[in-house]
């Protein structure tokens, strides 16, 4: 192949992992921004995701289309849930203090991953995807079903930009978010707000996990990757600002996908991390991000 | 209580430790014996991280960099230029040293939850930094030292670094001039500027002192003792990995600081020795033996925030340095 279509390749793999990996972002920067909370157990949400989606298609082999759209409800309700319990069981008890909630985050982080280890096994399993036709370029055959994993990974975008600007419990998110205590005094419920950003948050890292799954296979320690991922599109983006979160997410994920195609993806992954690491100290709000408040 | 009677206390309790672990060499089966050295090791370790988050309230999640700096320096010293061990212990530590006090010159610029996600991600970039040099390091897969690379000849002594009985006691050594040093530490007038940094930076600051000089200065001497526990690591152990520069190592020193008692100097070692058995335990029953940590963190920062000797200061001992 040449040049020029080894570079559509890797743009079009790019543009699938911006797409996946904006997703999974904007959970971690919704439970940053409303709860002023780092989130580390938030790649495993992910795994969840796409390990619950393995065990649902799992159970209805015939029709791989029907068990993936369940797959699709079922996963992230069900991540969910196990979200809404460690905010009630853990989070609130800690009363969001930012520090101890990292170290309790981490502790989910162990318990979750380990849970899957020992229910679901150290195996990578894959999913069947659920439509299955190649777009024929006249260099090579594409994959239809990313081009669908796109597709709905911006109708969900499309989603949470209407539900955080346009609806009342955005509206109520966003005045948590501004002001916890004059919401409160306001009537806000601050603390089903937060259950409800939580389980949120861990939906979509969900969501982003199940349409992954057919390209990646499930595994008990797929979560890290996009964990860290996000952290670099979070930090990058700016810690406050949703439309500098998906703006990051597109920068790093299509030119993640180009390095990783041109040239060593550990190389890439040092630079991404040491270029976090600076950006969090001498521009603490991010490249994109407005003034602190 | 007088201020001597408190001096004897602290002293006694100490030295009881030390003599304590001594005389356990003769009792211990071999098993134990080997699992006792490298909880001396580790929990050198565990103090060199408590000096930062115990002492001067700066949470790292980036610890394993200057660990595996002490193991990567003081292990390819030996494997690549056959270094005499002593020399390669020296730059293991002044390795962890070096760059704790140059990650510190830009992340302590930080505080609070951002200094813990920049050392998380200076440590990460380290971690695949030994994965990016392959060639050098053997990634995974790790170096391995011989029995003859790690023996040296001292005033006609032959010293074998395998031989377990003089490992056993190096270890000790190393544990107890950590001991000693962090004692020292905490009691001298620095330690008493750390400790109000840790309560309040803003007015130590406004007392004219310079926090961040301060902070250098305790996040070097934390990495000097994690270097120094890696170079000790890989000298008796004779093993270096990327397992070792791993998120998980940075986790480790967390989890026995917590356990044992965040801000106590006997802590680590206690929370050390609990965690590696419970985990040596769990490990016999499960492949998923890493649910340990992460129920025990849990469980520590929600009913336990002030481990175990942190605790017995707080009901009974008030005296514990």
């Amino acid at each position: 192949m040449d040049l020029g279509p080894h570079l559509l390749l890797a743009l079009l793999e790019g543009c699938v992992a911006a797409f996946v990996l904006a997703v999974t972002a904007l959970g971690l920067s919704l439970v940053f921004g409303v709860m002023r909370i780092v989130n580390v157990a938030h790649g495993e949400f992910f795994m969840l995701g796409a390990v619950i989606a393995w065990w649902i298609t799992s159970l209805v082999p015939d029709a791989p289309f029907w068990g993936f759209m369940l797959a699709l409800v079922g996963a992230p309700l069900a991540v969910g849930a196990i979200a809404v319990a460690a905010d009630a069981l853990v989070l609130r008890r800690l009363n969001y203090q930012p520090e101890a909630t990292i170290v309790a985050t981490i502790g989910l982080l162990y318990i979750l991953q380990q849970l899957v280890l020992s229910i679901y096994g150290p195996d990578a399993r894959p999913v069947v995807a659920p439509i299955q036709f190649r777009i024929v370029f006249p260099w090579f055959g594409y994959s239809g079903y990313k081009l669908v994993a796109v597709g709905a990974a911006s109708l969900l975008l499309l989603a949470a930009w209407y539900g955080v600007t346009r609806t009342k419990f955005g509206l109520i998110m966003r005045a948590t978010q501004f002001d916890r205590e004059t919401a409160q005094a306001f009537g806000v419920p601050v603390k089903r707000v937060y259950a409800a950003v939580f389980a949120l948050g861990a939906m979509l890292a969900a969501v982003a996990g199940v349409l992954v799954v057919p390209l990646q296979q499930a595994h008990y320690l797929m979560g890290l990757d996009p964990l860290l991922l996000s952290f670099i599109v979070v930090i990058i983006g700016g810690l406050d600002s949703l439309k500098g979160t998906l703006i990051a997410a597109f920068v790093i994920g299509i030119s993640d996908g180009i390095i990783s195609v041109f040239f060593s993806p550990t190389l890439a992954k040092i630079i991404a991390t040491l270029a976090v690491a600076l950006v969090l100290v001498f521009m603490p709000n991010g490249l994109f991000g407005g003034k602190a408040r | 209580m007088t201020f001597a009677d408190k001096r004897m206390r602290v002293l006694a309790l100490h030295a009881g430790l030390v003599l304590v672990l001594f005389a356990l060499q003769f009792l211990l089966p071999d098993y134990d014996h080997t699992n006792f050295t490298s909880i001396m090791v580790l929990a050198t370790y565990a103090m060199g991280y408590n000096i930062l988050v115990g002492y001067t309230g700066l949470l790292s999640l980036g610890h394993a960099m200057f660990f595996a700096a002490g193991l990567y320096g003081a292990g390819m010293g030996v494997y690549y230029f056959a270094l005499h061990p002593v020399l390669a212990f020296v730059i293991g530590s002044a390795a962890g040293l070096i760059l704790a006090a140059l990650i510190g010159l830009i992340a302590l610029r930080t505080t609070g939850v951002a200094f813990m996600i920049v050392t998380m991600m200076f440590a990460q970039a380290a971690f695949l930094v030994t994965l990016y040099f392959n060639d050098v390091t053997h990634g995974d897969e790790g170096l391995t030292l011989t029995q003859a690379a790690r023996g040296f000849e001292l005033l006609g002594w032959h010293i074998d670094l395998t031989n377990p009985t003089l490992r056993y006691n190096l270890a000790l050594s190393l544990f107890t001039g950590a001991l000693v040093m962090c004692l020292a530490l905490v009691r001298s007038p620095i330690g008493r500027v750390l400790v109000a940094i840790r309560e309040n930076e803003e007015r130590t600051r406004m007392l004219g002192y310079d926090a961040r000089h301060y902070k250098l200065l305790a996040l070097s001497l934390s990495g000097l003792l994690s270097g120094a526990a890696g170079a000790a690591y890989v000298l008796f152990f004779g093993y270096v990995g990327s397992s070792f520069a791993a998120i998980q190592y940075s986790i480790y020193p967390l989890l026995w600081v917590l356990l044992g008692g965040v801000g106590t100097v006997v802590g680590p070692v206690i929370g050390t020795l609990l965690m590696f058995y419970l985990i040596e335990i769990s490990r016999d029953h499960t492949s998923s033996y890493m649910i340990v940590v992460g129920v025990m963190l849990v469980l520590l920062v929600l009913w336990f925030p002030k481990g175990i000797a942190g605790t017995v200061r707080a009901r009974w001992w008030g005296w514990i340095p």
